[in-house]
């Protein structure tokens, strides 16, 4: 596997423009002789088809939900960020970069992080041309709000629900081209594999979920904007059917997987209430700009009344270690934190395993109506679910599995080592390193899908020559028989479990030891215990019913067996990063007060696996960074 | 809690549909009704049996996916709430429930609870968008806007197109989501533009797609979980009569 970033040289401000310069353009006659297969609807894979369908491309659109509008961008609460420097406070392009390389604790490609930053801005007036409703001051301009760790205020956001609104704004971009016949759109319907002629991605293998059988599909190129892994864990703040299938698929069709091991929990989540959960619910980070983050200083006033314990006896931790940044400190520090004080006994509510977010300062210094303006959904959402008024009483709240920096690995023209099959969006691995930062995943999936592929897609299909594929060939009837085979697999075993159930065992097998804290020994454990519930899965799972029907229990057997394997590969990747970093926490890398200690001089590079068969450990290539533009330092919010 | 569960089991689209009676023992009241119907599928698949079919993904209230008529209420007929967020706190032991799918001709079911609402896609095809392409737009902030007119446009755009508007409504009319995109681009600079023919375009389409007419009596609004506001409803209409006066 050979790994070319293909970073254009030259000043890294300059690099995307002369890039551009120097891509080569496809003829508009011709445009529309070059068809796309895009999988995933989100912000990525709307954005994307919508812009590639406009400049004349042939779309295919694949998403497993009924209405491409229900990808789970659409769960996206806080905000996105921008450069636009419209507060006046001393942000800029270069400030973004620098906090977004520094925020993913220096394990990023700088000219894609630059990149990102640069058109942020684009992002913004695209949104705003669509007809997204952002929140705006009385004058009639954009509001902005600093978020998840930024210094500065850049977020942009609409009410608790900027992720439906963007996507809805990229949903509607893609509607136009559906009307217009540039995109076919194909909603429920699951890619199951992809389909590579001499090395090239030229089409995939699609199930329709509701009459069960399976489609093929050719284009000229594959996009993969299918998202990201978090329901590894089973416990997420995922939608329940996001899932890793699309990319391990490609995986094992040679593309590289990039640090597998850098997952985000996000500190503010409602804690987990009883064994039939089947999610976790998100209390966006922008919460944490007014609510206050404690926990009892003593154990013994754990099982009391919040509003019983003196101002006294509470420990503000986050605000006691890290004073420069407090309550805002980021996301792999907070939750860390949480878990910290928690696993010393001080953490609050049934399960020990909670702390307070507390609004009851902010209430008193802006009023209950300040506070309702900004959060009242939020805040309904809350009591909706625990019963609880945070108006009154402080949330109770706890790290969840969140978010996955790591992807499909990609070079600068986002294209994996697969020739032709190119990532966007939370599937690749590109912009945040170790740790994104918050509100940065939307401005990187739209920056993704409007403003990168569209630009490079181009160039790949002038720069070289393909032979015409159609469906027939014999590379779609060896995939297509393959993934009969497995489903014929599934169905047949006749054992004794649900996929549920060892979706669930995994999850808790990921989340103790792959979870927000790892060390040699739980890794080398997890990986025992995954084969043999792997094994046990292939022996004893029960899925009623046949193929070529609508299949709830089929769908999910697939996701879970992929789900089985590719933990694996996320354990390998844990296991081998002898370092933490960002949100890879290994106990025994860990400076005297409890901070991650990065090692720079052996761990600079992107961990790209590559696979070796089911059960063997893929082989690993290095993408060795190079910090010429933001000093390699430690990441201190102290 | 125990709790009896009548539900809509129906093969395929075009199978004879039934209600099936299942009984639960210990259901918690922490539970959602969602999580409620995981742990029956749990029982039906270890029994071997095919597991009821039903829509969701999000479970947080945001994506629309979910659609159940429960106790014959969309959503169960909670203020402002999802079916993924209806927590059987709201249920007493010994309660019969009935489970249904949406119930409308634009809305087939394919399955069980599962329906199609690609009806409501189709309708956004139409003329659902302000016609710009990626790149070349002006500064975000070059028209400003008057915040509560932004406002309004928010509280339209809030619509999660989940269909309860047309289950709830006897006619089946889909004029509460159709007029929730109208009133979005309305409210806007950016939308201006192609306000009149918009309205004209995205009526055509709902009325091609089979929903009823509107007989004003705002059922759909009382259903709608994200309290989307009948008069949008009205805000349309006026769009769409000028529309065809001024250039039929
Ligand atoms: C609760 C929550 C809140 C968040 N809040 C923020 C925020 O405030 N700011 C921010 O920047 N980020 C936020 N994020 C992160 C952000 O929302 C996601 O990273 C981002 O939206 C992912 O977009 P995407 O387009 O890459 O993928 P997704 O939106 O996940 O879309 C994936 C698409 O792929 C399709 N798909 C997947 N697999 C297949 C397959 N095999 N076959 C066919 N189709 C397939 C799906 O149907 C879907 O259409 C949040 C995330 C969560 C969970
Ligand atoms: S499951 Fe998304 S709104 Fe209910």
């Amino acid at each position: 596997m050979k790994l070319d970033a293909k970073v254009p040289s030259g000043p890294i401000a300059q690099s995307w423009d002369s890039h551009r310069f120097e891509m080569k353009l496809v003829n508009p006659a011709n445009k529309r002789k070059f068809s796309v297969i895009v999988v995933g609807s989100g912000l990525a894979g709307a954005s994307a088809s919508a812009s590639m369908a406009e400049l004349g491309y042939e779309v295919d659109c694949f998403c497993f939900s009924d209405s491409p509008r229900r990808a789970h961008s659409i769960a996206a609460q806080g905000g996105i960020n921008a450069a636009k420097t419209y507060p006046n406070d001393g942000d800029s392009v270069w400030r973004l970069f620098y906090d977004t390389v520094k925020g993913g604790d220096f394990r990023s490609r700088e000219a894609n992080v630059y990149r990102l930053a640069q058109v942020s801005n684009h992002i913004i007036d695209q949104c705003v041309a669509q007809g997204v409703p952002f929140a705006r001051e009385y004058g009639g301009l954009l509001a902005n709000r600093s978020f998840g760790g930024a210094q500065v205020s850049r977020t942009f956001y609409a009410r608790g629900q900027t992720g439906q609104q963007l996507l809805l704004g990229a949903y509607s971009a893609l509607c136009r081209q559906i009307g217009v016949g540039k995109v076919k759109m194909h909603p429920r319907a699951e890619m199951l594999d992809l389909v590579v002629v001499n090395g090239q991605a030229r089409g995939i293998i699609v199930r329709n979920l509701v009459s069960g059988r399976l489609e093929r599909y050719a284009a000229n190129a594959v996009v993969l904007a299918t998202g990201g892994y978090s329901n590894v864990f089973y416990l997420s703040t995922n939608a329940k059917a996001c899932n890793v299938t699309a990319a391990y698929r490609a995986y094992k069709r040679g593309a590289g997987f990039a640090n597998p091991c850098y997952t985000q929990i996000h500190p503010t989540c409602i804690p987990q209430s009883g064994d039939y959960q089947s999610k976790l619910t998100l209390m966006s980070e922008s919460l944490r700009n007014d609510g206050r983050v404690w926990v009892p200083k003593n154990q013994a006033d754990c099982g009391k009344a919040p509003g019983s314990i003196a101002e006294n006896d509470r420990d503000y931790y986050l605000e006691r270690k890290y004073p420069s940044f407090g309550n805002l400190a980021p996301r792999d520090i907070s939750s860390r934190s949480a878990k910290e004080v928690c696993d010393e006994g001080r953490g609050i509510g049934p399960s020990g395993y909670g702390v307070y977010l507390d609004f009851s300062e902010a209430i008193g210094r802006l009023g209950q109506n300040v506070i309702q303006e900004r959060y009242g959904n939020l805040f309904e959402m809350y009591e909706r679910i625990t019963g609880d008024d945070p108006y009154q009483t402080p949330m109770r709240i706890y790290p969840a599995p969140h978010y996955t920096m790591g992807g499909l690995w990609v070079d600068y023209n986002l294209m994996s080592t697969i020739e032709g099959l190119h990532v966007i969006g939370e599937a690749n691995f590109s912009d945040h390193g170790a740790n994104r930062l918050g509100a940065s995943a939307l401005m990187q999936g739209l920056a993704d899908g409007y403003f990168v592929l569209p630009y490079t897609i181009g160039h790949y299909f002038a720069s070289q020559k393909q032979t015409p594929v159609t469906i027939e060939n014999a590379a779609f009837d060896n995939v297509e028989k393959e993934t009969t085979e497995r489903i014929r697999k599934l169905l047949s075993i006749g054992g004794n479990r649900t996929p549920d159930s060892f979706h669930r065992e995994l999850g808790r097998i990921m989340w103790n030891q792959c979870g927000m804290a790892r060390n040699e020994k739980g890794l080398r454990a997890a990986l025992q215990q995954i084969p043999a519930l792997r094994e046990e899965f292939w022996k004893n799972l029960r899925v009623p019913g046949c193929g070529e029907d609508f299949n709830i229990a089929l769908e999910h057997a697939g996701r879970v067996a992929d789900f089985l394997e590719f933990a694996e590969v996320m354990c390998h990747d844990a296991l081998e990063r002898n370092e933490s970093c960002g949100g890879h926490f290994r106990e025994e890398y860990q400076t005297d007060d409890g901070e991650a200690l990065r090692n720079d001089d052996e761990y600079c590079y992107s961990s790209v696996w590559e696979y070796q068969g089911v059960g063997n450990t893929p082989a690993l290539h290095k993408e060795s960074l190079t910090f010429d533009n933001v000093k390699l330092a430690v990441r201190s919010y102290k | 809690m125990k709790l009896t569960l009548r539900i809509w089991r129906q093969h395929h689209r075009t199978a004879k549909g039934e209600m099936v009676d299942y009984h639960l023992d210990d259901v918690s009241e922490h539970m959602s009704f969602l999580e409620m119907l995981d742990v029956l599928n749990e029982k039906l698949l270890a029994e071997g049996k095919d597991a009821i079919a039903f829509d969701h993904d999000c479970r947080e209230g945001i994506c629309g996916a979910c659609s159940l008529v429960i106790n014959g209420k969309p959503h169960g007929g909670f203020p402002n709430t999802t079916t993924c967020q209806v927590h059987m706190r709201h249920f007493n032991d010994g309660d019969v429930v009935t489970v249904e799918p949406w119930r409308a001709n634009a809305f087939p079911v394919l399955k069980d609870l599962v329906v199609d609402r690609t009806a409501f896609d189709r309708v956004m095809h139409s003329g659902g968008f302000v016609s710009v392409n990626t790149g070349g737009t002006p500064d975000a902030n070059a028209i400003p806007i008057a915040k509560n007119e932004a406002d309004i446009a928010m509280d339209a755009a809030a619509c999660i197109g989940c269909g309860a508007c047309v289950a709830a409504c006897k006619n089946a009319s889909a004029m509460l989501f159709v007029s929730a995109k109208i009133g979005q681009f309305r409210h806007l600079p950016q939308g201006k533009v192609e306000q009149l023919d918009r309205a004209k375009r995205l009526v055509a389409q709902m009325d091609a797609e089979g929903f009823g007419a509107c007989t004003n009596t705002y059922d759909c609004e009382g259903a709608c979980p994200k309290s989307i506001s009948a008069t949008f409803i009205a805000e349309m209409n006026r769009d769409f009569l000028k529309g065809n006066l001024c250039e039929p």
